[in-house]
């Protein structure tokens, strides 16, 4: 299904999604038509799946960012549906992640400094419903962000 | 910082869905020209709120059925050390995230893998390896959701 040239364009693509159609296809190695055309092809086939704009927070003056690592108590059935739509009503919350492993879930959370981070953790996440534990991540800095594959 | 009223505020949700959206479609979603939508995505952008886009891919389909989060502990610490190792963990073509963080861990990665097998290649070859690498606990995404955030 996916080529060899396909696979040049999403690497090119999903290395620098901010560049145009021509010097995407220049990169690649093919013509802008076939380059196109291919982007078509790729999101028809929903492998391109979607295009967001990204949001600095920190522009908006949400200094803080905190991971916070969630187990949850498992012996009730309805936990992780509970603490998820519970954890989706909170508007600082900008990532939800579930996983297999030690941690359950994973709350990314924003606030505009340390005052504003605790009243969110007290009134906002310690009432979220079946915790068994949290643990909290703060984030320093982000060395490395890219949707890349080594394709 | 730059005030932001709630058509700002309505862009930065709808361009955080669809970052395709053109000005003359925001601008009739909310009653407002081409030009007059495009300087409001424009002054978005130069105040760096608007911080370029990012590409969503189906990973399955392009054989990537494994996304892990690890979380690293450094044996050895200090300037030269942390340095070392981000240079080195960076240049890991698998590596998607890299961040600095305190806390239990010293960094978190973000790491794809076509299966389970091919991941633990990645973790003896590559992160196993890495210079000053200590402790290390690995959780497997099973699902991801974005939210829109604090936008009103």
């Amino acid at each position: 299904m996916i080529d060899e040239a396909d696979r040049r364009i999403l690497r090119h693509l999903l290395a620098d999604p901010a560049l145009t159609t021509a010097e995407l296809a220049e990169r690649a190695g093919v013509t802008a038509a076939t380059c196109w055309r291919r982007i078509e092809k790729l999101t028809d086939a929903g492998v391109i799946r979607s295009r967001q704009a990204v949001i600095d927070w920190r522009r908006l003056g949400y200094e803080v960012e905190v991971s916070l690592r969630f187990t949850l108590d498992k012996t009730n059935p309805r936990a992780f549906d509970e603490f998820l739509a519970a954890a989706r009503e909170v508007p600082e919350v900008i990532g939800i992640e579930t996983f297999l492993g030690r941690v359950d879930v994973r709350l990314n959370v924003i606030a505009r400094d340390m005052v504003h981070y605790q009243q969110i953790y007290r009134e906002r996440i310690l009432t979220l419903p079946h915790i068994a534990d949290i643990e909290a991540l703060m984030l320093i800095s982000t060395i490395k962000d890219s949707a890349g594959v080594p394709l | 910082m730059i005030d932001l009223d709630d058509i700002d505020r309505a862009f930065l949700r709808e361009l955080a869905r669809d970052g395709t959206l053109s000005a003359g479609e925001l601008g009739r979603r909310h009653g407002l020209s081409q030009p007059a939508a495009w300087r409001r995505v424009k002054r978005l952008e130069e105040a760096g709120i608007l911080a370029g886009q990012r590409v969503e891919v189906d990973r399955t389909a392009l054989g990537f059925g494994v996304t892990v989060f690890l979380g690293i502990k450094l044996a050895t610490k200090g300037r030269v050390s942390l340095e070392d190792f981000e240079r080195a963990v960076t240049a890991i073509p698998e590596v998607q995230v890299v961040q600095h963080v305190l806390g239990l861990f010293d960094y978190r990665l973000r790491v794809v893998a076509r299966d389970i097998a091919d991941f633990e290649r990645v973790l003896r070859r590559r992160i196993m390896t890495l210079p000053g690498v200590g402790q290390v606990e690995a959780n497997v995404l099973l699902t991801e959701e974005a939210r829109p955030g604090p936008l009103g």
